[in-house]
């Protein structure tokens, strides 16, 4: 039994629990709504909760910002976050390993499909110049990178994967209004199982809402947040890549 | 004003090349024509609705004629044709067809049906003519906003949750909002009907959308004073009905690229020249400002290295629009204010990148968007980003401004972003008013060599482009790193050869005087 770590969020003392919090009220300033917000924020859970600024912004609404001690702590020690399990390796490791164990190009298929049009992460994976410095999948020699952009349809993206005898399936997720994405990733998901690829592919997707959980509770392989570059995913295809040609040839 | 020394002559040069390039593709695409070109136009013949499947009349007439072998005459006399015959309206004709109770043939009296088309156009030019009066003559009532104008997004999906924060952002000062279409309606080969409440990460273009928020932007704006202008999107497959029902509605801007759907959502490249003739054609005789998609490029390609595809791209959309009829004024080209805020002295190189474009484009409305793609979940850096860009806007003298959100890589903007986004822009744009004329560049110093430079790489990409021709150069890749063929994308179904006798009645009547 691994002892307990509680913690609460820090301000300037330790366990002083201050945080900060802003929201707007559907209703227009006064004093009545002012107090309203601080009771909002007391039932949040936070104490002392101080309102440092309130303001009318028109037509019935009003913003506030909230200062207050949060009463909650949480033990560290329990806490087990769902992370793909692999070492994430650089560049030229990931190239070696390709080369080593594939003994021919990796293929990744990567695309916004559906109604997504926004393609700053994939791009961001799979373009050449990557993002923040850390250069993208097409700049990797062992990989074949193909980008198809945005809102592609599953159908597409399936027979896609089927011509270029696609390794990876990679998608991106970023407009998440109504819990569209949800409905988008499962009709992937679905149209693959009922092609018979879903085991010979492996299937990831990224994105800003998006979290190794809840990739694996829609039936995908991995899922990359924000934060995740290239490497991080290449690591994690060609480390799922091994597992799975051993796991065949056992 | 502040003013980089910059060569004229490369300038003339760079221009001299777009405009050939225009020529070029405007010669080759003003041979076809394009179903939403001619549903466009029977729009404009006053025919609206939808069958008992939710299908635009529009599309059910055109797909009528397509099927009997009649379009590449032009729907215009046709339609026109068949209401002298048959003693209807243009709707009723639109009717009778989708309940198959009639089958359009060629007209009897050819030259009959050409005249009742131009009359039945006159007529919507009037309509349309009257809606700009109307727009210049409340901005003379209540006096134009100083510049930059402040641009403002609404994305609810909701038509009337948009209105709710509409209304609250031009209370809070918004000069213009704009109505953000949801996802995917780029695509659609048809232009949704009524009122609409579900869309996502945005609302459907629809006429009658429109024509709510305009009431509500004229109503808040009586109220404080001011017109407010409103932008929607004119791009994707239905770029020409989305202009028309623009013009009708009287909305102010428009995106309106004449590229941006080749790169970006792979339509087709002649599809997409075709139609932005057509819609340019109509926005610039509404007096709608349209709204060029520059700032995308550097989203996809790095905003340093990419700076000539800009300013290359703005000359091209620049012509274009000249051929279709639009005055500087209503030329609203886009960039950005996308460099890494890791680069050293990338501030240095954004007012060197928007000097060059307000100097290449003295006289043009242009529109400077905020940074997108450098912008992460911390919101107190983003706020940051947002105010440097809001400085770099009222020093370069930039014209429409949109509003950058600290929000941006999180969600569609809450009430509160947008209020926190318009006190920033304000605080700046009062405390730094004439800055802008106070202060000099500094001969030969590093902003001036920035900006030449870049100009002098436009102008070879440009020389370029014009060797090998606009659609041989997108499909290098030479804009965003994106590669498009002539034959590829979607949307090429609907090209189609014009006859020898084919006859549409809007050019002549709203390019006179061009």
């Amino acid at each position: 039994m691994q002892q307990a770590k509680w913690i609460k969020p820090y301000g300037d003392t330790l366990d002083d629990g201050r945080v900060q919090l802003s929201f707007t009220l559907p209703v227009a300033m006064d004093d009545n709504a002012k107090e309203a917000a601080r009771r909002l924020a007391l039932a949040m859970g936070l104490e002392e909760p101080a309102v440092s600024h309130a303001q009318d912004i028109g037509q019935g609404f009003s913003f506030y910002v909230v200062y207050g001690q949060c009463k909650h702590r949480v033990d560290l020690s329990t806490i087990k976050v769902a992370k793909p399990d692999f070492e994430v390796l650089d560049k030229d490791e990931i190239n070696r390993l390709i080369a080593e164990k594939m003994g021919r190009k990796m293929v990744v298929l990567g695309a916004c499909i559906e109604t997504d049009a926004h393609t700053v992460g994939i791009d961001a994976i799979m373009n050449m110049k990557g993002y923040n410095g850390h250069k993208g999948l097409e700049s990797y020699h062992e990989i074949r990178a193909i980008n198809l952009g945005a809102q592609v349809d599953s159908e597409d993206l399936v027979a896609r994967a089927i011509d270029e005898r696609a390794d990876v399936i990679l998608v991106s997720q970023v407009v998440t209004q109504k819990n569209i994405h949800l409905d988008n990733l499962t009709r992937l998901s679905d149209i693959l199982e009922a092609e018979g690829l879903r085991e010979k592919v492996i299937l990831v997707v990224g994105g800003p809402r998006i979290s190794h959980e809840l990739a694996k509770e829609l039936g995908y392989d991995a899922g990359f947040g924000p934060g995740s570059y290239a490497e991080n995913v290449a690591s994690f295809a060609i480390d799922e890549w091994i597992k799975r040609s051993a796991r065949k040839a056992a | 004003m502040a003013q980089l020394q910059l060569d004229v002559a490369r300038i003339a040069r760079a221009r001299e090349s777009a405009r050939r390039i225009g020529r070029q593709v405007h010669e080759d695409s003003s041979r076809k024509t394009t179903t939403t070109v001619e549903r466009a136009t029977l729009r404009l013949m006053g025919i609206d609705g939808v069958d008992e499947n939710q299908v635009p009349l529009p599309n059910r007439v055109v797909e009528h004629l397509r099927e009997r072998g009649l379009l590449a005459h032009g729907a215009a006399p046709l339609v026109a044709g068949a209401m002298d015959a048959q003693g209807m309206s243009a709707q009723q004709v639109a009717e009778a067809v989708a309940h198959g109770r009639l089958a359009i043939e060629r007209p009897r009296d050819e030259a009959r049906a050409r005249a009742l088309a131009d009359a039945s156009a006159a007529h919507m030019c009037d309509h349309i003519a009257t809606q700009r009066a109307s727009r210049a003559a409340r901005i003379a009532a209540s006096g134009e906003p100083p510049t930059p104008w402040l641009y403002l997004i609404v994305a609810t999906g909701n038509i009337y949750e948009d209105i709710v924060q509409a209304r609250a952002a031009a209370e809070q000062g918004a000069d213009i909002v704009a109505v953000i279409r949801s996802t995917g309606q780029s695509l659609l080969d048809y232009v949704p009907y009524g009122a609409t409440t579900e869309g996502f990460g945005g609302t459907y273009a629809t006429q009658e959308n429109f024509r709510l928020m305009r009431a509500a932007l004229d109503e808040v704006g009586e109220k404080a004073k001011r017109y407010i202008r409103l932008t929607n999107y004119c791009s994707g497959l239905c770029m020409p009905e989305i202009a028309a029902m623009g013009a009708m509605e009287r909305l102010d801007m428009m995106l309106n690229d004449s590229m941006y759907g080749i790169i970006f959502r792979d339509i087709n490249m002649q599809r997409t020249f075709i139609d932005q003739f057509f819609s340019r054609m109509v926005n610039g005789y509404a007096g709608i400002i349209i709204n060029t998609g520059e700032d995308n490029y550097l989203t996809t390609a790095d905003a340093v290295e990419a700076a000539h595809t800009v300013l290359a791209s703005q000359l091209i959309n620049e012509q274009f629009a000249v051929l279709s009829g639009l005055t500087p004024d209503l030329m609203g080209l886009g960039h950005a204010f996308e460099i890494d805020p890791a680069l050293e002295n990338g501030f240095l190189w954004e007012l060197a990148h928007a000097q060059l474009v307000r100097q290449v484009f003295p006289e043009a409305s242009l529109k400077y968007m905020p940074p997108t793609k450098h912008m992460t979940g911390n919101i107190f850096r983003g706020h940051v980003q947002d105010a440097l860009f809001n400085i770099a806007s009222t020093v370069t003298n930039q014209h429409i401004h949109l509003l950058g959100m600290m929000t941006e890589a999180i969600h569609t903007p809450f009430i509160q972003d947008r209020y926190l986004s318009i006190e920033n822009a304000r605080y700046v744009f009062r405390t730094m008013r004439d800055l802008h004329s106070e202060i000099e560049f500094k001969p030969g110093g590093q902003i001036e060599q920035r900006a030449q430079q870049v100009l002098a790489e436009t102008e070879a990409i440009l020389a370029e482009v014009e060797r090998t021709g606009l659609p041989a150069a997108i499909a290098k890749g030479t804009f965003a790193d994106i590669s498009r063929r002539p034959d590829g994308g979607k949307g090429l179904d609907g090209v189609l050869a014009k006859a020898d006798d084919y006859h549409n009645p809007f050019p002549a009547l709203m390019l006179q005087g061009h």
